[in-house]
């Protein structure tokens, strides 16, 4: 059993207002020394074991689970035990 | 002429867009539920305004995955009209068969409120029943409706007059204040404004019918060319 | 608290661990008496939940049975998911108010987005379709950061659930004061339409019909919620998260849809939402109303997490769940609706003659306990009440009139209060227009949805001013009724009934005690004589912290039937020339108003008097002025008397001014918040006539085209401005607050 970890972040360039709102509050609060902030989504998913799964991952990250206009992805892969 | 209504899981504005077709305009229409619908039979396919999925990984992705979409494809090659509207836009968005996307609003806020456009396109097959550079009223519900695009495609879209309404006031942060868009074959358009809920005085605005108005024009100017 | 088997009958009662789940030593008592023996962990943990305030209204009861709940036009009062009111044509109208306060002070976001929920299903469980949303709100002032939190992000759930199923949230009301601090309110209404052939009740009846389960599987969310939602709030509760439910309206969107179809089925007996208690109260209620038993194999019940045990399965309080039974033989039908909109829907047990509430899971009998037991025999106590020292005090001061030196400067200061100023900002964020049927957008006297395929429409409003309720809780009953119905008949409706929000501190407290008590006479005196009977109603006790209650504060949600839409009247002024009348009479009345507030930081002394029958008669003679078209507009005076209405009554982006002449004292005319008062705007060539249909009337100033407001007193101009000034503070204070 694998597990993919998949990264899903804006793509340099594009606004990421929920980013900016959050370092504007952390700034509020004191942490003035954050620069930047990207907000994005991470994805798990459980996959058996197969040759092509980088491939596949990949296919699935283009087609459904970011969006090539706004989004960039990477994603690690990880042995786990069944469970 | 035949519309189909196309209802996905969590579309909400399906029975609105159903009602100003058949009960304002006394249109035939059809809801039909995105599961094995045949839509061979429909000359016009609308997809309505919701949270289809719930919104779930991004507005209008989950459904945009969905198998009714290879039909839709098929119908807009055709060159038959497709209209979305607000989660419709997104869907037709994510399904590439318009090019950029939705971020969230600027405010980070949902807003419900009417909004001024300006008709920058009148002379689509959606738009002829308005004047040239008229302002319209129509309301917008959205959370996700700053509209996100290349600059390069930005410029293409200005130089082929495919913006087709534009914010007069811009609520959400859209890229060259774009209320909605139109596809390079002139069939397929999207737009966050909903239309459907401005085709009666009493709410407000009846601004909404003329797109309508004009779809079932030139659908019936076509179709008698063609006898 | 460890949730395992293992813990036996003889520990519940040695280690008294019944306390812990709310279970008094007599109620335990009475438990082992009605069993005569031990109950068992799980059996002890329902009696707890179904014996909860939330469930049983054990200490409101007695109260409740005052309240008017008959007339012509009541199809279901207390006691289904919802009351059920008849507007004509085989069509009636549902409604319900729900408070989801507790789970909103700890995780505001979920609390209120899973109140919108419930309180969706209560009605749609009725078989009606939702059509409207309100909410009434409180908050602590908007000065500290946890408040200005607590307030984004209550708006944030109500509009995040809200917008997603697909209802408009078409209006409410926010209310900030300091009493609400720790404990902010969070009511929700809900408004459907149904015809009469449609409704559906809770009921299992019929013995061998199906018991389904429909909806989201069950985790182990908001254990104890029941329990929880009627203790007090203490700073541990920060701790109780993991307990709080968490929504998914999209969901809910589906289950709206599956089971509005199968409620046209003949195959559907029964309905019913789980809501606090999830499947225990469900299950029970559904038996008792019918007078049969259920049995149920919890092995069949769907689970979101694994090795869930009895006590979590059926105190689980996990959402967008629905019980349903089904008559035998015909279960496929119904699941087959289900599964079309991608829900689980299976069969969990089956009604029985013999009125027991029986349970099992892997083949032992978990639970077996008389039904009557956990709803109808729910002790009742009779909790002694004892005037408020406060109040006692405050009926001995005489009223005084706060002093205001620059009425202008007032009037602008009154405008940026919270209560008064604009909530645009909150109400941009809810879609109030999908199901295009919001004819009157928030932000008015009522909202106004029409009914497609008539000419009618119904007005929405929700309403409370606990400032009065605090200071005389009988009057502030009253005046929270009257309110409410002067809101209604200003858009030109009759009011039909009322749902009430019950909101007090703890009842054990013979003060608070009081308060409910008393407020509950005054509401159902005004309900009698305004002819608003109680349909449907909700209890949310034990709102406050480290001793400290909060206002008394029983929001009241009514609903009002406009017959044609040539009635719908605007709560703004119209056109130029109009002629501005003040219905009813002024007097120097300061005791809860926001001028008291503003300028002596204090809410003390009388309330302002509310005389029924006075209210009632000035009612109907507006409305049948509006009915005979003589009214151009209407608005109800509230918070800040007539200089507030005033502004607020021109604030409609037309431009529009006025010139008003006031005499006697200028506070007293501008801010006193004397009741039963209207603002109208009224043509002149109708003038005539409009005077002969409504007594007390008189005419004090008129509309311009000036964009100026402008009112003369003596001959002496008082105040001076321009409109859009006082317009641009108004709109703006919320947001400027919340930066």
């Amino acid at each position: 059993m694998k597990k993919v970890i998949i990264h899903i972040m804006p793509k340099q360039g594009v606004l990421d207002p929920q980013g900016k709102a959050i370092q504007t509050s952390l700034s509020a609060l004191g942490f003035s020394e954050v620069e930047d902030i990207q907000t994005g989504k991470l994805v798990e998913l459980f996959v058996e074991d197969a040759e092509n799964i980088d491939e596949r991952v990949g296919e699935m990250c283009d087609k459904l689970l970011a969006n090539p206009v706004m989004e960039d992805y990477h994603f690690a892969v990880e042995e786990v035990a069944y469970t | 002429m035949k519309f189909a209504v196309i209802v996905f899981p969590g579309s909400n504005c399906d029975r609105d867009m159903y009602y100003a077709l058949h009960d304002v305009l006394g249109m035939e229409a059809d809801l039909v539920w995105y599961e094995h619908s045949n839509l061979e039979n429909y000359d016009a396919i609308l997809l309505p305004g919701g949270f289809s999925y719930g919104d779930y990984l991004r507005s209008g992705a989950i459904a945009s995955a969905s198998g009714v979409m290879q039909q839709i494809k098929a119908h807009a090659e055709a060159g038959k009209p497709v209209l979305g509207v607000c989660n419709g836009f997104q869907i037709l968005l994510e399904a590439g068969l318009l090019p950029g996307a939705m971020l969230p609003n600027k405010t980070l806020s949902f807003m419900c409120h009417y909004e001024a456009l300006a008709v920058a396109n009148h002379e689509t097959s959606f738009t002829t029943g308005f004047d040239k550079g008229e302002i319209i009223h129509l309301p917008i519900a959205h959370g996700d409706g700053n509209y996100f695009v290349d600059d390069a495609t930005l410029s293409e879209l200005k130089k082929s007059n495919r913006i087709v309404f534009t914010y007069t006031n811009n609520p959400n942060g859209s890229a060259a204040d774009i209320a909605g868009i139109i596809n390079s074959q002139g069939n397929v358009l999207g737009m966050m404004p909903h239309p459907e809920r401005a085709v009666e005085k009493l709410l407000g605005s009846d601004d909404g019918i003329r797109l309508f108005q004009s779809m079932i024009e030139n659908w019936r100017v076509a179709y008698a060319a063609n006898l | 608290m460890p949730l395992t088997y293992n813990i036996s009958p003889e520990k519940v009662e040695q280690e008294k661990l019944y306390l812990g789940m709310g279970l008094s030593d007599e109620e335990y008592a009475k438990v082992k008496h009605i069993l005569q023996r031990r109950p068992n962990f799980t059996e002890t943990g329902i009696f707890s939940v179904m014996w909860s305030e939330h469930c049983s209204y054990k200490t409101s009861k007695p109260l409740l049975k005052k309240f008017p709940s008959h007339g012509p036009h009541v199809l279901q009062g207390p006691g289904e998911g919802a009351g059920v009111v008849d507007i004509g044509d085989g069509q009636a109208v549902v409604f319900k108010v729900e408070s989801h306060n507790h789970p909103s002070a700890v995780e505001p976001y979920q609390g209120a987005a899973t109140g919108v929920g419930g309180i969706i299903r209560d009605v749609f469980s009725m078989g009606a379709r939702p059509v409207a949303l309100m909410n009434s709100l409180r908050f602590g002032n908007l000065a500290t950061g946890r408040t200005k939190y607590l307030f984004q992000e209550v708006v944030h759930g109500i509009a995040g659930y809200g917008n997603c199923v697909g209802v408009p949230t078409v209006g409410g009301e926010v209310q900030f004061d300091d009493s609400y601090e720790e404990n902010p309110l969070v009511n929700a209404m809900c408004v459907g339409l149904i015809n009469h052939d449609d409704i559906q009740k809770g009921v299992a009846s019929g013995a061998g019909n199906t018991v389904i389960y429909a909806g989201a599987p069950t985790g182990r969310d908001g254990i104890h919620g029941a329990t929880f939602a009627s203790d007090d709030l203490s700073d541990e509760s920060d701790a109780d998260r993991p307990s709080v439910q968490v929504g998914d309206p999209f969901m809910e969107k589906l289950l709206i849809e599956a089971c509005l179809e199968v409620s046209h089925s003949d195959a559907l007996v029964g309905m019913q939402d789980m809501g606090a208690a999830g499947l225990t109260s469900s299950a029970s209620e559904m038996a008792s109303k019918a007078g049969t038993g259920i049995t149920m194999n919890l092995d069949f019940v769907p689970q979101r997490e694994q090795d869930m045990n009895a006590y979590e399965l059926m105190l689980s309080e996990s959402q967008e769940r629905m019980l349903l039974v089904v008559k035998q033989g015909r279960e496929q039908e119904i699941i087959n609706v289900f599964e079309k909109y991608g829900l689980q829907a299976v069969t969990v047990g089956e009604v029985t003659k013999e009125k027991s509430f029986l349970l099992k899971q892997h083949g032992e009998i978990v639970a077996n306990i008389p039904v009557d037991a956990l709803a109808e025999e729910a002790p009742v106590y009779q909790m002694p009440a004892k005037e408020a020292a406060y109040v006692k005090a405050f009926q001995q001061m005489e009223h005084a009139v706060p002093h205001v030196g620059d009425h202008t400067a007032m009037l602008k200061q009154l405008l940026q209060q919270p209560t008064i100023a604009s909530k645009e900002s909150v109400y941009d964020q809810y879609d109030s227009m999908v199901q295009t049927n919001t004819v009157v957008t928030p932000g008015s006297d009522s909202a106004v949805i029409r009914i497609k395929g008539t000419d009618k429409a119904l007005a929405i409003t929700t309403d409370c001013n606990s400032r009065y309720i605090y200071l005389d809780p009988k009057i502030g009953g009253r005046i929270a009724v009257a309110e409410a119905a002067r809101n209604i008949v200003s858009s030109g409706a009759r009011p039909l009934g009322l749902t009430d929000g019950l909101n007090f501190g703890n009842p054990t407290n013979p003060e608070v005690f009081w308060q409910m008590k008393q407020s509950v006479e005054g509401m159902s005196e005004a309900a009698c004589i305004l002819k608003t009977p109680v349909v449907s109603g909700n209890v949310s006790l034990y709102n406050q912290s480290n001793g400290r209650s909060i206002f008394p504060t029983p929001v009241v949600g009514m609903v009002g039937l406009i017959e044609s839409l040539d009635h719908l009247t605007p709560s703004f002024f119209q056109e130029p020339g109009d002629l501005i009348y003040l219905i009813g009479e002024t007097k120097a009345e300061f005791g809860g108003s926001e001028l008291q507030n503003v300028v002596e930081g204090v809410y003390e002394g009388k309330a302002p008097a509310s005389d029924l029958h006075v209210d009632a008669d000035r009612q109907e003679q507006l409305l049948a002025a509006i009915q005979e078209g003589l009214i151009r507009s209407a608005h109800d005076l509230a918070e800040g008397g007539l200089g507030v209405a005033l502004a607020e009554s021109i604030f409609n982006g037309k431009g529009l001014g006025l010139e008003a002449g006031i005499s006697g004292d200028p506070t007293v005319a501008l801010f006193s918040e004397s009741q039963s008062r209207f603002l109208v705007s009224v043509k002149p060539d109708q003038q005539r006539q409009f005077e002969a249909t409504v007594a007390d009337a008189s005419q004090f100033g008129s509309v311009t085209d000036s964009g100026k407001f402008v009112v003369r007193v003596d001959d002496g101009v008082l105040i001076e401005e321009d409109v859009q000034i006082l317009h641009d503070l108004w709109k703006g204070a919320i947001p400027c607050l919340l930066k």
